[in-house]
């Protein structure tokens, strides 16, 4: 017994130019905050661009960015529509928001799913809000989409930093490229992390600060993009 | 109509198994489909008959179907789908992606969304004849 579906996700990948998974070994660091963020940009500069939340138990993509009453076209497979310039693709499109209660299988298997089925066409940029930890999501994106690379987010702190010391080990030892880390929630002008982030070979992306309101812009996807929050966001680019 | 990304999994997933036991013609290819992916066979043998290449020019297609056997984590329960006690928007949902099943099932006896899919789930290829 072969799973088939496997097999076609080279197929499905073919076009898409950089898939950016954007990851963290702590929860609640500003990872979807940042796919979102950096889709949204990475579309105004008129790259063709998808976003794909992989967090299927708990998915915020389409919370952040407003998305509500779409839904995919069928046509021999799924057609992710477009919504604020991007291709988007979530599992709430069949969750319907509700409660999804999923064991690690069940994440693999809804994953290779949508892997398989989802018709993405070319794309300069396929951005990937990733649930945290090192668990079965980074697992088999690791072991199947093989041109994914990783931005590793962290908060100031050294609970978070040192996630990102063994995700970026792991990472390391299967020779999967690291775009770089991102430091978000900054409360002051600490070298810390950046420094840490060099000694390990790493390139620091950004550091984010804490912004307040950026809370009231949720769900605004004009207002987001004014924001600090998306200029930090922006230094990004040029290193993908 | 997304039974087309599912037949050209399979024939992709075919292709490899007859490259990996080196054969220059498939015959026969076995497909098991579970029902809770509610795949609509006639559209799934026609879409594989679209896209087979030369390799399988003279391939026969076998599907056989699997009732879906769903057992509760919880309380033990086992039970078999049924599509008809669930709505429309549900079942389709589940076509697309067996594991929201989750969302919309729960344990006939506890309650519990927290069960297994034991067996009959989707579509897999289960063998492949041919001539070397
Ligand atoms: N720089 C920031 N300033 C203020 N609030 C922020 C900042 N970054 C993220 N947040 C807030 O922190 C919370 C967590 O952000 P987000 O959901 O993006 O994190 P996450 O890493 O995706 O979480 P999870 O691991 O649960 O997926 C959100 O309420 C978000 O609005
Ligand atoms: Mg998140
Ligand atoms: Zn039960």
């Amino acid at each position: 017994m072969v799973d088939p579906r496997v097999s076609i996700i080279d197929e499905r990948m073919r076009d898409i130019r950089k898939v950016i998974a954007v990851s963290s070994g702590k929860g609640g660091v500003g990872k979807s905050l940042i796919a979102s963020i950096l889709g949204l940009t990475l579309a105004k500069k008129g790259y063709k661009v998808g976003l794909f939340d992989l967090d299927f138990t708990s998915p915020s993509t389409h919370i952040i960015l407003g998305i509500e009453g779409v839904q995919p076209k069928e046509d021999k497979g799924i057609i992710p529509p477009k919504v604020h310039g991007l291709e988007y693709m979530s599992i709430v499109y069949y969750s319907r928001d509700q409660a999804t209660p999923l064991r690690g299988a069940d994440v693999s298997n809804a994953l290779i799913e949508l892997l398989s089925i989802t018709k993405w066409g070319k794309l300069d940029f396929l951005v990937l809000d990733m649930p945290p930890g090192i668990g079965d999501a980074t697992l088999d994106l690791i072991r199947l989409i093989k041109k994914a690379e990783f931005l590793i987010v962290t908060t100031p702190s050294q609970l978070a930093f040192e996630t990102v010391k063994k995700l970026a080990s792991l990472l390391n030892g299967l020779r999967v490229p690291i775009v770089g880390v991102v430091e978000n929630m900054k409360m002051n002008q600490s070298e810390t992390i950046r420094q840490q982030t060099q000694k390990l070979g790493l390139t620091y992306l950004s550091g984010i600060p804490y912004d307040p309101n950026i809370e009231k812009t949720i769900g605004k996807t004009n207002r987001l993009l004014d924001t600090r929050f998306a200029k930090k966001v922006e230094q990004i680019v040029p290193s993908l | 109509m997304h039974e087309w990304a599912l037949a050209e999994a399979v024939i992709a997933a075919a292709a490899e198994a007859a490259e990996k036991e080196r054969l220059k013609e498939i015959t026969e290819v076995w497909i098991k489909v579970g029902e809770l992916q509610q795949v609509e066979l006639d559209i799934l043998e026609f879409a594989l008959s679209q896209l087979k290449t030369d390799k399988f020019k003279n391939a026969k297609f076998k599907i056989a179907t699997a009732k879906a056997e769903l057992q509760c984590r919880v309380c033990g329960h086992k039970w078999v789908f049924n599509k008809e006690t669930l709505d429309k928007d549900a079942a389709e949902a589940i076509h697309f992606v067996p594991e929201v099943a989750h969302t919309y099932i729960k344990c006939p006896k506890c309650g519990s969304p927290d069960f297994e899919i034991i067996e009959g789930r989707g579509v897999w290829l289960e063998s492949i004849k041919g001539a070397k």
